[in-house]
């Protein structure tokens, strides 16, 4: 009896002074009010379903990344002289310096995979659409500097084929009319890609762009926090609030709810990642290119070099489109900016969904029929745009004399380049035409 | 609130003179804000432009570009050999009459056959066969459109096909040129590879980086 009396008491006093510690750090800074905030009481959808886990695991992959690419900077050297050998030390010499390199480089892909079933999720929920446009906003702006940090860091092994790509990449810049050849000499500051590009490169990836992109994440979070989550039927669930608490009906807290959801998300996802660095690291050349075991060498270049699979769709645009052939009256020279703009258009374009989406509703559940088939057709396009950015253009042959002896496969990429455009540029006209089924009051389950 | 203010600046009128009353705006102080933003702005625009200039290629990268001296005496005809210079491969490639005489055959089928894009090449290249000797081509391996290196398919036929006279064939894009660097029509490359400045110093001796026109 006195026994449990004074494990009580004992408790008590654990709780008070834990109670008075908080309480001391709460009066300093607002440690309690932002976990109920953000986690205790941020009240989220209770139909999250399975297309929700991919917000979540992009942050652990973010959170990955960071932790290994700080291991990996302790023993590289961002030197063309040393730069692959660097590399190969890592794998071989360095303690368990193969598992970081390899979680590093899985991860870079595996930030690709779960970024894209991000994106498409919050297209077919509609949750880009007021008031979530900024949030979107901010996240097309991690998506960019998600491409910049994998480019950037796709150099620094100084094989093959992160030569070649710099140098292709680059080169991009050049087409810009006027400024172009000055600027893509200011980037790689030199007059080809050299020890100055791999220096400086290693500085964006590892500082310039990481600071950017955890900025661009807690604006993300934050502007998302500001104004609720969306859910799969699109119904803002802040309308309905119980009249006493003020807690929306449909919502409940992100912790403990989806804080464990997530937590089993995460399991399946580590499972699927460690079976990939463990038993495919190089994934078949699709997450690292035969080429790149190969150092950099300015003479020669490679047989076939493709980007790295999370870049080919946009890649594939840019072989499809054709040069503009120069007007030698008025003495414009040929130019292939035309290529160069649509690629960088492919992939900012996605920036105006919010505006070119003039849907009554949000949900792909209560869409009609015409824009599930401009979906699925965009799909299909970014899938074989995909496909064709990993092959060389004359993959399928080419066609006879009556298609002036085309590349198959160039013709099918630009058909397919056409529909990508087309699911943005028409849809103010299909969403608005499209049938769509009444929107429930309340979220379904 | 505004009314408040208003009323506060009334009274202190008398003391301020650059004050105006009605609508509560201190047009002076304004005026400095103003000033000092601009001079504040100008102030960071010539800060960064130390740190914009200090990614241009260095002094060091600049001085690398001395010119190349090559023996060309060992280049068999219809062969080739790659030399840097300023970091880029420069082939040099010794053409037989037959692959001369399938130059002049194919100008329909080029872009620009009569090099009239004159930053391509120096005055003295700007020929049919691109070249101070007929024989001897000298071409930068970089190709225009995005700068990979071409693959070399000088013998005609071949995996290139039943049309294919010889040249060069870009595996990054499918760009192709001819043995004077031209570039075919339906390319992604915009215009023909670039022919260096270069001259003979001997029979056997090329000198690539300087021409008889500059001076190294």
């Amino acid at each position: 009896m006195t026994n449990q009396t004074e494990v009580k008491q004992n408790k008590s006093v654990v709780a008070n002074a834990f109670n008075n510690g908080l309480n001391w750090v709460d009066e300093r800074f607002p440690l309690t009010s932002n976990i109920k905030a953000h986690l205790t009481e941020y009240y989220a959808p209770k139909n999250f379903n399975f297309w929700y886990y991919f917000g979540s695991l992009s942050l652990l992959v973010l959170v990955l990344q960071i932790l290994t690419g700080i291991f990996l900077t302790m023993h590289y050297k961002p030197d063309a002289e040393l730069a692959f050998g660097s590399v190969e030390y890592i794998m071989r010499d360095v303690p368990w310096g193969w598992l970081i390199r390899y979680m590093h480089s899985t991860g870079a892909s595996m930030f690709f995979v779960v970024v894209y079933l991000h994106m498409f999720r919050g297209i077919i929920y509609g949750s880009y659409r007021n008031p979530r446009e900024l949030i979107w906003l901010f996240g097309v702006g991690i998506f960019l500097c998600l491409m910049g940090e994998a480019f950037f860091g796709y150099l620094l092994p100084w094989g093959q084929m992160s030569y070649w790509g710099a140098q292709v990449i680059v080169n991009l810049f050049s087409a810009i009319p006027f400024v172009g050849p000055d600027v893509s000499e200011w980037l790689r500051g030199d007059y080809l890609v050299s020890d100055a590009t791999l220096n400086r490169f290693f500085a964006f990836h590892v500082i310039a762009l990481p600071f950017v992109l955890v900025g661009l994440v807690a604006a993300h979070i934050i502007a998302l926090h500001e104004v609720g989550s969306n859910n799969p039927d699109g119904v803002e669930i802040k309308k309905l609030k119980d009249k006493v608490t003020g807690i929306p009906l449909d919502g409940i807290p992100f912790h403990p709810y989806y804080t464990v959801k997530d937590i089993v998300g995460t399991v399946v996802f580590l499972i699927v990642f460690s079976t990939i660095i463990f038993f495919a690291p190089e994934m078949g050349g699709y997450f690292l290119e035969a080429n790149n075991f190969v150092p950099a060498n300015p003479l020669v270049t490679p047989a076939h070099i493709a980007p790295v699979w999370y870049f080919t769709p946009y890649y594939s645009i840019l072989r499809a489109v054709p040069p503009f052939p120069g007007v030698s009256l008025l003495s414009i020279p040929p130019s292939l900016f035309p290529g160069v703009a649509a690629m960088g258009l492919s992939v900012m374009v996605f920036a105006l969904l919010p505006w070119l989406d003039k849907s009554p509703v949000k949900s792909i559940r209560y869409r009609g029929t015409l824009y599930k088939k401009w979906l699925a057709a965009f799909v299909v396009s970014f899938i074989v745009l995909g496909y064709l950015g990993t092959e060389p253009a004359n993959v399928w042959g080419q066609f006879g004399a009556w298609l002036g002896n085309a590349d198959r496969a160039t013709v099918v990429a630009r058909a397919f380049t056409i529909i990508y455009f087309a699911f943005f540029i028409l849809m103010p006209w299909y969403t608005k035409k499209d049938k769509t089924l009444p929107v429930p009051e309340r979220v379904t389950g | 609130m505004a009314e408040n203010r208003n009323d506060k600046n009334q009274k202190s009128a008398h003391k301020n003179l650059g004050n105006n009353q009605n609508s509560g705006v201190n047009l002076e102080k304004r005026k400095f804000l103003i000033a000092s933003s601009a001079v504040g702005t100008l102030g960071c625009v010539a800060v960064a432009v130390p740190f914009v200039k200090s990614m241009t290629p260095s002094e060091r990268a600049k001085a690398a570009g001395a010119p190349v001296e090559v023996d060309i005496s060992k280049i068999a005809p219809g062969t080739m050999m790659t030399v840097e210079w300023r970091g880029k491969p420069v082939w040099i490639i010794n053409r037989t009459s037959e692959m001369i005489a399938e130059l002049a055959k194919h100008d329909d089928q080029l872009t620009d056959p009569k090099c009239d894009v004159t930053s391509q090449q120096p005055s003295y290249c700007k020929n049919t066969d691109r070249s101070i000797k007929p024989n001897l081509a000298v071409v930068v391996g970089i190709c225009t459109h995005l700068g990979c290196s071409p693959t070399a398919k000088l013998q005609a036929k071949g995996d290139m096909g039943d049309t294919w006279s010889g040249g060069f064939f870009c595996p990054c894009h499918g760009s192709k040129f001819d043995l004077a660097g031209r570039v075919f029509k339906g390319s992604p490359a915009p215009i023909n590879l670039v022919v260096p400045p270069h001259k003979y110093l001997t029979e056997n001796t090329l000198l690539i980086g300087v021409d008889t026109e500059e001076k190294a």
